[in-house]
């Protein structure tokens, strides 16, 4: 598979998540009492009250809405990589709840969604984009991301302004 | 809820070496609170039987064995020692470490010190390529330092509470406030909510002035059973520690916290089971302690960033969900309002330096509960309490009576 890079891609991590078709992350559902776990649980179970040690492996809820959200006005530290060394664009991140299984999963918003377009409780789909380019293996690494869903306000603030979240006091 | 002080231990001295960003090896931080504590205690060294270090993991090898590094700093006496890792409530478990042996009757004198040495910036994960570290991990896959917490926790409140900028800024401003005359503190300047605002944006909507820094610093306790303590002289009203709470969430743990990724499932919990991890902390200090939110004198938490103050009120259950901001803007929780918070002047003015800021806490509620915080005394307190969150489900809340 290819990005519209034209380059391979390769996940960041391996076995947390699906490439093709519609992705969607690899977790885990407990056939003892049922409970979820992201990423995939092995051996004993997280539920206190449950003695299995057997997780059938099962892909999450494409959809969820947000908990919460935030950005990341600042370069992260290693390990850390900027899609591009220079100039670190900030991104947005959110924390967002599956209804089916009642669980919070962070990940980054795609490029181009700022803070300014969420609230709580909005929508969003997950996607899989680049994380960052591995020039000598002529890659991309992807991982997944958070969209807002078709039809919500935030889709249409984040198209059509491009706006990132605090351009210009990055790099400090 | 009847007080319970049968399992109490006495605090017999307090020290601390001042924050800063001093640059000096974490062992001289901690061998200087260590020596102003025996001091405050009137108990040579010699006759200190235990020692519980705080581990710092930033300082190579002598960090991890941080009670045998303290004991051969001060001179191997041939106490028996412990080392406690537990992120940000490591101090406290070295507290917990200290009780413990003094209540089972393994000692009678133990000697409690933290100290750091801490590099510029985020702090980020251990180094190397570890896959299976979700602390490596969130960085790597998301770019999710510290502050992005503070920044989820925030936004939620404006989201769901009507909380604002002003209300966020409005608690640094308190904390600049009340940590102006202390000695200790690293930062001693009023800053106006303006300031904060001008400040940069670090994680939406919290600016650099909102985010605590990290600091070098040491702290340290003499700790002794309340059968000494009167052996030793003390006559007046002794300070006591009534409960150290170290309690791990309760599954299913579902909301999301530092440093993970995903939380748990709700899935097979019975509705309304979760009550989440900080006010769990803080329930079974109270629980331990036989006391609750209305016999507070004062608070010291751990303000990691200005909306996390907010969140504290509520788990110390001194408002209802959703109704910190109210608090903060009637001043309840400045010193003269109805229960000062972060009288010391919080990890605003401190900056943290991990494994000694849990100690540090007890320091001053101790020297508030003394009459002793000259500048910053909050009258007539007779019961303090610390709170503490770490990460991996380690978090911490310490009550003190006098």
């Amino acid at each position: 598979m290819t990005t519209d890079t034209g380059r391979a891609r390769r996940p960041a991590v391996d076995g947390w998540f699906t490439l093709d078709g519609e992705p969607a992350l690899l977790g885990s559902r407990c056939t003892g009492c049922g409970t979820y776990a992201f990423p995939a649980q092995e051996g004993f179970c997280r539920n206190p009250a449950c003695t299995s040690t057997e997780h059938t492996p099962t892909p999450l809820s494409r959809h969820g809405t947000i908990w919460s959200y935030t950005d990341a006005r600042y370069q992260p530290p290693a390990p850390f990589v900027a899609p591009d060394p220079y100039p670190y664009v900030p991104f947005a991140i959110a924390a967002v709840e599956l209804a089916a299984e009642q669980m919070v999963i962070l990940g980054q918003m795609v490029a181009g969604v700022g803070t300014d377009g969420l609230r709580v409780g909005m929508p969003v789909e997950l996607v899989v984009d680049t994380l960052y380019a591995d020039p000598e293996r002529g890659e991309d690494v992807v991982v997944w991301k958070w969209k807002p869903a078709g039809g919500t306000p935030a889709s249409t603030t984040g198209s059509t302004t491009g706006s990132t979240p605090g351009g210009g006091d990055h790099g400090a | 809820m009847a007080r319970d002080t049968s399992r109490s231990v006495a605090v017999l001295g307090a020290g601390m070496h001042p924050w800063g960003k001093w640059g000096r090896n974490f062992v001289e931080y901690g061998v200087a609170a260590a020596t102003e504590a025996l001091r405050d205690a009137g108990i040579e060294w010699r006759d200190v039987q235990f020692v519980a270090g705080a581990d710092t993991i930033r300082n190579g090898y002598p960090g991890f064995v941080a009670g045998a590094t303290f004991a051969q700093a001060l001179g191997w006496n041939g106490a028996r020692i412990s080392s406690s890792y537990a992120a940000c409530a490591s101090g406290a478990q070295a507290i917990n470490s200290a009780r413990a042996q003094i209540l089972a009757g393994f000692c009678d004198v133990a000697l409690v010190v933290g100290a750091d040495t801490t590099p510029k910036g985020f702090f980020a994960p251990v180094g190397g390529e570890r896959k299976s570290d979700p602390d490596w991990l969130r960085f790597h896959l998301i770019g999710a330092t510290n502050p992005t917490y503070f920044g989820l926790f925030a936004r939620r409140r404006m989201d769901l509470y009507g909380a604002t900028p002003q209300d966020f800024a409005a608690v640094k401003v308190k904390n600049a406030r009340h940590g102006l005359s202390n000695p200790n503190a690293r930062y001693r300047a009023e800053v106006t909510v303006d300031d904060i605002l001008a400040s940069p944006v670090v994680a939406d909507p919290l600016h650099l002035l909102e985010i605590c820094a990290t600091s070098d610093g040491g702290a340290a306790l003499v700790l002794t059973s309340t059968e000494f303590a009167r052996r030793h002289g003390v006559t007046g009203p002794m300070v006591t520690i009534d409960a150290v709470s170290t309690v791990t969430p309760t599954f299913p743990q579902t909301r999301i916290d530092m440093p993970d990724i995903s939380t748990d499932s709700g899935v097979t919990a019975p509705p309304g089971a979760s009550g989440g991890f900080k006010p769990a902390v803080i329930a079974a200090a109270y629980d331990e302690a036989g006391i609750g939110p209305d016999d507070l004198g004062l608070a010291e938490v751990y303000d990691l960033s200005t909306a996390l103050e907010l969140d504290w009120y509520e788990d110390l259950q001194l408002c209802k969900e959703g109704e910190a901001e109210r608090l903060i803007r009637d001043g309840d929780t400045t010193i003269g309002g109805r229960i000062p918070v972060n009288p010391s002047g919080g990890l605003a003015c401190f900056g943290e330096a991990i494994p000694a800021q849990a100690i540090a806490q007890v320091c001053e509620v101790v020297w508030q509960l003394q009459g002793r915080a000259a500048g910053r005394q909050v009258e007539g307190a007779t019961v303090g309490i610390t709170a503490n969150q770490g990460l991996f489900g380690h978090g911490s809340s310490v009550i003190v009576s006098r």
